[in-house]
């Protein structure tokens, strides 16, 4: 039976993959990640799970022996953060075009230096094109649901791809709230049992992963990307099935109060939370504020996204990370490549905010409507900028 | 939605009074979080943790900053830390400290309505060691109905397992003694 408890997100996310009866978990702690697979350990060392928990010596061995487990048959699952996820760097590709259906939890955090175990998704974005499905959570109930969501996705016979599940490091990983948990048997009728398509078996040999001359590479890359886009209708039906079955419905894109809206902002992860409350206290002073935000990153949600903006005026984009140097932040980026030669397509201002666990809090959103306004008001739109720095825009600290 | 912010030092238990409070009104169906302040624990140091109580479900992730309730678990702090910062109109101190709080007021500066219990000498009596959080958490139930009494005390006998029992005196005379002022 589903119990309303309340608990440390990260905990509630090892039950959860617990509770989807995963056969093999290698990993290596790190902030803010950690609880997540101390917790696995215990249940597994105390006999409440029956699986392999491989205690590696570094997160490059770690999705190695993901890749190991999963090509075996195994269901597999491992969590990382920041620094660890960069080192798993390579092997990510491999896992991904190997097409193994590991679930990998990030509790986004900041990237070094200066070394930072605070939330941005510096981590993550760096990692956007490793192949992977990527999809953020807000809240820990999300989180937690995602779980068997992610291993159902992954292994449906019409997606097998990895699928990172993303929550903000602490302000998610570290909070104590209240989230219902399903039990194993709930989410056994969810989830069945993994039936790999293809598998390492000494009696039936096979080879993965060899050579890719270039006479196979573009094909295999091709193959690689339609797998990708072709997981999204699978996506859709998962989700939705989920929430026939437990009542709770998530969309690749979600919106929140944007029926009337003149300003969106558009968001991804834990933040949006936040924004949300700042929406409605403000939407009483008559400012027409509205949320839109990425649940599923890859594949990029186009269609819905289109929707979901078409007809506001201004969005404002918050981006917890950017390329130095570049064209500004990852999501601003892709919103406008989504926008680019649209009629009528909304003024994109783009802002860089709660960098390494600087809280973006209502001041923060003040800032950004300021800006928006002008441009709604019929003013230029501004470049890019990092916003909540002190003494202001480029190197005037 | 009422915000509470607990300063304590690293290893008194802050957090854990945080999470206590939290887990308690869950279980009386309501909403709550609670969290600490994310970084490098220090044992001795300054620390502070964090919860909101609500009816409706909450969703700011934010840290505290404008408390309607501190709580100061350590006597030391009072004078190296703004415990009244940002602390909102009509809002509550829970203090361990022997001073009267009318001394507190006038000496430091407190503000608010101020609630003042002698923890450390409950919980050296009761625990037999000066870890006061949940002595505090005595205090801070007797000057509001932030959550239901007996739900705590359930909580403590969760968490506490066989030291329970002196923790759980050390709720009921902070619960008792503690004086209210304003």
């Amino acid at each position: 039976m589903a119990v309303r408890k309340g608990i440390e997100v990260s905990l509630a996310v090892a039950e959860a993959a617990a509770a989807c009866d995963v056969d093999c978990i290698a990993a290596y702690p790190i902030t803010p990640q950690t609880h997540i697979v101390e917790h696995l350990s215990e249940l597994v060392n105390d006999g409440e799970l029956d699986a392999e928990f491989i205690p590696v010596e570094s997160e490059h061995s770690a999705m190695s022996c993901c890749c190991g487990t999963a090509a075996a048959g195994a269901r597999t699952f491992t969590a990382t953060s920041s620094q660890g996820l960069a080192l798993m760097h390579e092997i990510l590709f491999i896992a991904a075009n190997l097409r193994l259906p590991i679930v990998m939890t990030v509790a986004n955090r900041a990237l070094s230096a200066p070394i930072n175990i605070w939330n941005d998704h510096s981590d993550i974005m760096t990692e956007r094109d490793a192949g992977w499905l990527q999809i953020f959570a807000e809240n820990g109930q999300e989180a937690t649901d995602m779980v068997p969501i992610c291993h159902r996705i992954a292994e449906d016979k019409r997606v097998l791809l990895p699928i990172m599940l993303n929550f903000d490091g602490f302000i998610v990983s570290h909070v104590v709230e209240p989230i219902i948990c399903l039990d194993k048997e709930e989410i056994a009728t969810f989830l069945p049992i993994y039936e790999p398509q293809q598998r390492l078996d000494i009696d039936h040999p096979i080879t993965m992963g060899p050579v890719g001359m270039p006479e196979v590479y573009t094909e295999a890359k091709m193959a690689h990307e339609a797998a990708v886009q072709n997981s999204y209708e699978p996506i859709c039906e998962i989700l939705e099935e989920f929430g026939k079955q437990f009542g709770r419905t998530y969309k690749p894109v979600e919106t929140y109060k944007t029926e009337d809206a003149d300003i969106v902002y558009i968001m991804m992860g834990a933040a949006a939370e936040t924004a949300m409350s700042w929406v409605d206290k403000v939407r009483d002073s008559g400012k027409k504020v509205g949320i839109v935000r990425f649940r599923l990153w890859r594949p990029l949600p186009v269609k819905a996204f289109k929707e979901a903006v078409k007809g506001f005026k201004v969005l404002c984009v918050v981006d917890r990370h950017f390329s130095p140097g570049g064209a500004g932040g990852p999501v601003a980026q892709e919103v406008k490549y989504m926008l680019y030669g649209e009629e009528n397509a909304p003024k994109v201002v783009e802002v860089v905010a709660g960098l390494g666990g600087r809280d973006l809090d209502y001041d923060a959103f003040e800032t950004m409507y300021d800006k928006c306004k002008k441009v709604l008001d019929g003013g230029e739109v501004p470049p890019f900028e990092l916003i909540q720095a002190r003494g202001g825009h480029y190197g005037k600290i | 939605m009422l915000e509470l912010r607990f300063h304590g030092r690293g290893g008194q238990g802050g957090v854990t009074s945080a999470e206590l409070l939290a887990l308690t009104a869950i279980a009386g169906g309501k909403f709550a979080q609670s969290f600490p302040s994310f970084g490098p624990e220090r044992r001795g140091a300054p620390v502070k943790a964090f919860a909101r109580i609500s009816e409706a479900q909450i969703r700011n992730r934010t840290a505290v900053t404008t408390p309607n309730i501190t709580v100061v678990l350590d006597p030391s702090l009072l004078t190296i830390v703004n415990t009244s910062e940002g602390l909102v109109e009509g809002g509550m101190q829970v203090v361990n400290s022997t001073h009267s709080p009318k001394a507190l007021r006038e000496e430091i500066g407190l503000k608010g309505k101020l609630v003042v219990v002698d923890a450390n000498k409950i919980a050296a009596e009761e625990i037999g060691r000066v870890i006061t959080n949940t002595t505090m958490l005595g205090a801070l139930l007797k000057a509001t109905g932030i959550v239901d009494k007996e739900l705590l005390i359930e909580q403590l006998k969760k968490r506490f397992g066989r030291i329970a029992e002196g923790n759980i005196k050390a709720f009921n005379r902070a619960f008792d003694e503690a004086q209210i002022d304003g």
